[in-house]
């Protein structure tokens, strides 16, 4: 009885918090706009008893996922978020690997206070960093004056409002999943695997191709799933530092929700959206249980 | 080997032989800490050298300035009349068994005793000859396609040897090789071992803690403390003649028994150990002035212990049983001297336990002969 009350709490727990709130936005992807509160319809009645229950469902349709495909936006605004996800956690993986790589390496009196470093900006709110991106990036930023006064450039660049600043904040934003999981799995590996690659006859340059980089590939596999599932539906970032040209689903949703009031929609996006997140996620979870299985 | 006696293996007995690794005053200091201390040494091919010597004595530092991973301070260490200062580790005709094996654990069993062939660009099918003899050696065939994380520890040993032996090294280094493997394991693989090192001829230098092993498999021991070497013999040397208290103390089990030398004739000492004790007459080749304090060093299984006084001795002592040591095919006697001088005493179990001539608190005697032991100076 303890057993499965132990078991039953995380699952009543899913239950509540994930698959009835989806359950709700699925529902509302099925249904039908409507000026009204709330603003779609069908509504349960459940007075009406078994034939309003039939009612209700006999209204429900795809017409809102039919409507996805019809209108090139949706389909664009999701490939085009996948490319800047793609290209965003590539970047922070160019960006990260050195940084986790220093880290590992560094004396271990140190590590501590480097790890410390890489947390610290959680401890302040994500909007605000964000925001500060802007003081930084616009045109009269402190990028820009620090490049005039240098006078490697004469006119300001133009990076706010620009797909260039959604990359930054989103590698300056996500960096930290990626540097911890390759930090990781950068430490625990054994000096002397490089010493014996040595010995056996690499360069410095080989044993680090060789043996380093494959040992922390499940560090990278790891880190890279963290940052691209987050980005590829991110919403702060392209509206605070993006431009009009900046196509992502994550806004176009929040558009279709609060600017059209369009709920069903808003809700279909949704839904697609998170079948397109599953695929990662499942590989995610499939490289995790391999590196434990290799631990073993 | 031809039956006359010439052939026996001991070039470090033959001036005209030259070395192998040669250590030229070398020193290693980290720090302010002085890991090896002007030390100098010479190995010669073929051997099967051992560096013992507690935790901290500078052997493992001895052992990565051979490998490269480590530079002297000063001083010059050649392999094969090269000097090795500014030669790097992947260019060294060298090869390391790591004490913790190292084995890449992303790579199976074959690839990583096919790295280092792989990246001497050798042929393909050169390379694959080359790990299946080396499989073979190890009697690893089974396993190739395993990872270093699916087979036991005896077996990641092997596949480490083998991995190190590929390249045909000129040297092989092992750092306490057999440091991880459990007793049984351990005897059977230091046979294995010195077998595969007479078959391949390599030059081992092997780094331990452990004075059996070293004894087990070395044609020549090297002890060490604190950055210095204080003999390099081999092992029946080491045993039977220690240069110094040191050494006599470090290897197997001695009495150590201290006392005032007086010259008394050729090649012979007396000295002077306990009050009402006669002093103890030994053979010596040291040159020693009256009155100059030593140490005289004698195994306890050089010591026979008898109930009544023994006639005919060279030198005796009486004392009383204090405690014995049970060891199955022998006990050791501590028998304590009216002085408080304790002589441990060994003999065999030659019958049963319950039939023991002696036991505690019995009056015995103990003795020796006069080339039983060493006299060592301070």
């Amino acid at each position: 009885m303890r057993r499965f009350t132990l078991i039953a709490l995380p699952y009543l727990w899913l239950l509540g918090l994930f698959l009835v709130p989806f359950l709700i936005v699925l529902k509302i992807s099925l249904s039908d706009l409507n000026l009204s509160i709330p603003p779609y319809m069908p509504q349960l009645d459940i007075s009406a008893g078994w034939s309003g229950l039939m009612d209700f469902f006999s209204e429900l349709d795809f017409e809102n996922f039919v409507w996805l495909t019809e209108d090139d936006l949706y389909w664009k605004a999701y490939l085009s978020s996948l490319k800047i996800a793609v290209v965003a956690t590539f970047l922070t993986l160019l960006v990260g690997y050195p940084v986790a790589y220093g880290m590992a390496r560094a004396p271990s009196e140190w590590r501590p206070t480097l790890m410390m470093l890489v947390i610290l900006p959680f401890w302040s709110s994500f909007l605000i960093r964000v925001y500060s991106w802007m003081g930084i990036l616009s045109n009269e930023g402190f990028l820009n004056q620090f490049l005039l006064w240098t006078g490697i450039i004469s006119e300001p660049l133009q990076i706010m409002n620009t797909t260039t600043a959604v990359y930054i904040g989103i590698v300056y934003t996500y960096l930290p999943f990626m540097i911890l999981p390759i930090y990781s799995a950068l430490e625990k590996m054994d000096d002397s695997l490089l010493e014996a690659a040595e010995d056996l006859g690499c360069s410095r340059l080989k044993a680090f191709w060789l043996i380093t980089f494959p040992l922390s590939r499940a560090g990278m596999i790891a880190g890279c799933f963290l940052v691209f599932i987050p980005s590829i539906g991110e919403f702060v970032i392209p509206s605070l530092l993006g431009g009009s040209d900046t196509l992502m689903i994550g806004k176009v949703l929040w558009e279709e929700f609060f600017n059209n009031r369009d709920w069903p929609v808003a809700s279909a996006v949704a839904v697609v959206l998170l079948m397109i997140l599953v695929i990662p996620i499942i590989l995610f979870q499939r490289n995790e249980q391999k590196q434990r299985e290799a631990e073993g | 080997m031809a039956a006359n006696g010439a052939s026996v293996f001991a070039p470090w007995d033959d001036p005209d032989q030259t070395p192998l690794i040669r250590f030229e005053n070398v020193t290693k200091r980290f720090g302010d800490f002085t890991a090896i201390d002007n030390l100098s040494l010479d190995i010669y091919a073929r051997e099967f050298f051992a560096l013992l010597g507690p935790s901290g004595c500078g052997k493992t530092t001895m052992m990565r300035m051979l490998a490269g991973f480590e530079t002297p301070t000063e001083g010059k260490i050649y392999i094969g009349g090269q000097d090795m200062g500014p030669i790097a580790p992947n260019q060294r005709p060298v090869n390391m068994m790591f004490q913790s094996y190292a084995l890449f654990p992303h790579l199976s069993v074959y690839e990583n005793i096919a790295f280092g062939l792989r990246r001497d660009g050798q042929p393909k099918d050169k390379i694959e000859a080359r790990v299946e003899d080396m499989l073979r050696m190890v009697r690893l065939q089974k396993f190739a396609k395993r990872k270093p994380h699916q087979i036991s520890g005896g077996q990641r040993q092997r596949v480490a040897l083998a991995r190190s032996l590929a390249k045909e090294p000129k040297l092989l280094l092992l750092d306490e090789p057999l440091g991880a493997l459990d007793a049984k394991l351990r005897e059977d693989t230091q046979f294995e071992l010195m077998d595969i090192q007479e078959k391949t001829g390599t030059t081992f230098v092997i780094v331990t803690h452990d004075q059996e092993e070293a004894m087990t498999v070395a044609s020549r021991i090297a002890v060490m403390d604190e950055g210095r070497i204080m003999q390099v013999a081999t092992p029946d040397r080491i045993y039977e003649f220690p240069e110094n208290a040191y050494v006599a103390d470090f290897i197997g089990d001695v009495n150590l028994i201290e006392g005032t030398a007086t010259p008394s004739g050729e090649d012979e000492v007396t000295i002077a150990w306990a009050e009402n004790q006669q002093p103890i007459r030994a053979k010596t080749q040291r040159k020693l002035a009256t009155g100059q304090k030593v140490f005289y060093a004698i195994r306890p299984e050089k010591v026979g212990i008898f109930k009544e006084e023994p006639t005919d001795v060279v030198n005796k002592a009486k004392g009383r049983i204090l405690d014995i040591a049970y060891l199955g095919n022998l006990s050791t006697y501590h028998v304590q001297m009216p002085t408080g001088e304790i002589i441990k005493a060994q003999s065999a179990n030659t019958r049963r336990i319950a039939r023991r001539p002696f036991t505690w608190e019995e009056e015995v005697w103990v003795s020796w002969n006069g080339t039983g032991g060493s006299v060592l100076e301070d």
